[in-house]
């Protein structure tokens, strides 16, 4: 039998997960990844303490520099145009064809660049999603003269940029405008928010919430209340959206790439990964795009084994983030519905979102020890009754668990 | 592979595993004047409450969580041990939402903490300053 051909599209946290798959059960099969960036894999996540300088590109590689030989991969610089489901082939903008017996699509996301009135006449406008965008901004912030900084969109990568900008410029005046009523709506409840904002805001970074941009006037932005900001620095950070257009009319797609448990889209021999895909949140049971390096990274991997005809499932799905802002740590997952454990006090605010005797999801804020048992109680839909709940709830630990269930934990092999 | 097991029956709460933890590789040759006045972070940690006591380690998972979670490529697995690459690591702190056991821990300004069972002295210190075998470095199926 020849060589299984494998085409991954998109050299990211999903698609060097699908290598490391494959790799597990075909060691001979031939892997070309097609990525539209000409770098050697790097981690995303980390383009904002690139431009803090607590990271260097190098240290920033996702994988060693002999990723790719080491498992025999091919790397093409290219951006895909087209999958030809019929002749089992993707064509790029170069015309080039690659032939496939397995696809992967990890084409991951994309700013979401609203139609402002007036965007085109701004200069220096900046999204925050690739290296070369943190290059750029670097570059831009290098010039003595760009001192105000706008920031539209206070959410993870929005605050992020916020940080590394302040940490490469400490004397940058930076302004967050966010439509939300509080900072990083998609993982914090309001009183978490507050504590997060005024940590932020003490480091000289200014909110303008529940407030929108109504239109650009060269390096001005006029909100929806007519308040004027002029700014030297834009960075839009709205949101991103998935990038699932290659699989338009191939395969089954609601607001991402619809995906099942192992992998696989509705389309025969093409698998999807990470960003561009939805699967089920178990925390809440519903569909919804995880857009975290984690879930991308299993996903990935998941699919690489099923697509070198190995066995695997990913069935636990929750969204979850471990963020830090000026030495603040955050760590959330889950869905935060149910009743309430609350604490709050000064910087330790845990909340865990219980109901149907399981954890759904919690906050933890400054102190985060341990948190990976919540997460894991989560996972696991471990019934309540079956640990020390009032325990864990105070303190994350194994102490909760019954002694049968430590012996196996620690005794064991797991 | 050999792995670190706790005994939890055995554990007398004394917590000498964690501070030969601590002392491992800080290069001192004595552990009261390493470790004096000095506030520790072990790699292994004894949890206690009512007369039961355990110590919890990085139990070296077959599907790491923590490795395939890891944002930055600093925790890798080769040879059945997790590592950790100092350099890269970033302190997200991804690894310590992920860890089911709660094994891995801030430190001051530093890389995340967590056992890589002392690979270069061949007995982890924990195992060898343990008074009364509560945690055992062994093979088991």
């Amino acid at each position: 039998m020849s060589a299984v051909r494998y085409v991954i599209i998109g050299n990211s946290a999903g698609g060097i997960g699908a290598v490391e798959g494959i790799r597990q059960v075909d060691t001979s099969g031939e892997i070309t990844i097609i990525s539209d960036e000409a770098l050697h894999t790097y981690s995303r996540p980390l383009i904002s303490y690139l431009l803090g300088n607590a990271t260097t590109e190098e240290k920033m590689l996702y994988r060693g520099r002999d990723f790719y030989e080491r498992n025999n991969c091919n790397l093409v610089h290219g951006t895909v145009t087209k999958i030809d489901k019929n002749a089992r082939a993707v064509i790029l903008a170069s015309g080039e064809r690659l032939v496939y017996d397995k696809l992967l699509v990890a084409t991951g996301s994309r700013a979401f660049v609203p139609d402002f009135e007036g965007l085109g006449t701004v200069k220096n406008q900046f999204t925050f999603m690739t290296k070369q965008n943190a290059l750029e901004l670097s570059q831009a912030l290098e010039n003595g003269g760009n001192r105000r900084v706008l920031i539209v969109g206070a959410g993870l990568i929005g605050l992020k940029c916020a940080e590394g900008i302040m940490k490469k410029t400490p004397a940058a005046k930076i302004t967050v405008v966010d439509l939300a009523p509080r900072v990083l709506p998609s993982i914090l409840d309001e009183n978490g928010a507050k504590l997060v904002q005024k940590h932020i805001e003490a480091k000289g970074i200014k909110f303008i919430l529940s407030q929108g941009v109504k239109r650009f006037d060269n390096n001005t932005a006029v909100l929806e209340n007519g308040e004027k900001i002029d700014f030297d620095v834009l960075v839009l950070a709205v949101g991103v959206r998935p990038n699932t257009s290659l699989l338009e009319g191939i395969a089954t797609i609601n607001k991402g790439i619809v995906v099942n448990e192992k992998s696989e889209t509705t389309a025969s021999d093409i698998y999807a990964a990470g960003d561009c895909t939805e699967t089920r949140d178990i925390s809440s049971g519903e569909s919804k795009i995880m857009a975290l390096l984690p879930n991308a990274y299993i996903q990935g991997e998941c699919a690489g084994i099923n697509m070198a005809n190995g066995e695997k499932t990913f069935t636990n799905a929750i969204p979850m983030n471990a963020i830090g802002f000026f030495g603040l740590h955050i760590i959330t997952a889950g869905s935060y519905n149910g009743e309430i454990y609350s604490e709050n006090a000064e910087n330790r605010y845990k909340q865990l979102f219980y109901s149907d005797n399981r954890l759904n999801g919690f906050i933890l804020i400054g102190d985060i020890q341990k948190a990976g048992i919540y997460t894991s109680l989560i996972r696991e839909r471990t019934p309540l009754d079956s640990i020390d709940f009032p325990l864990v709830c105070e303190k994350a630990g194994l102490l909760a668990f019954t002694k049968q269930e430590r012996q196996s934990k620690l005794g064991g092999t797991q | 592979m050999r792995r670190v097991f706790v005994n939890e029956k055995w554990c007398l709460g004394c917590h000498l595993c964690e501070y030969y933890c601590a002392f491992a590789g800080t290069g001192e040759k004595d552990m009261a004047r390493a470790l004096k006045d000095i506030k520790i972070h072990p790699r292994i940690n004894v949890e206690e409450k009512d007369g039961i006591c355990f110590a919890v380690s990085c139990r070296h998972c077959k599907e790491p969580l923590c490795v395939k979670a890891c944002i930055t490529g600093a925790l890798q697995k080769s040879d059945g041990v997790i590592t950790i690459d100092s350099e890269k690591c970033v302190n997200c702190y991804t690894c310590i939402l992920c860890c089911p056991y709660g094994a891995i821990s801030p430190s001051d300004g530093g890389a995340v903490m967590k056992c890589e069972l002392c690979v270069s002295t061949g007995t982890p210190a924990c195992v060898a300053g343990c008074p009364n075998n509560a945690i055992v470095y062994e093979e088991r199926a």
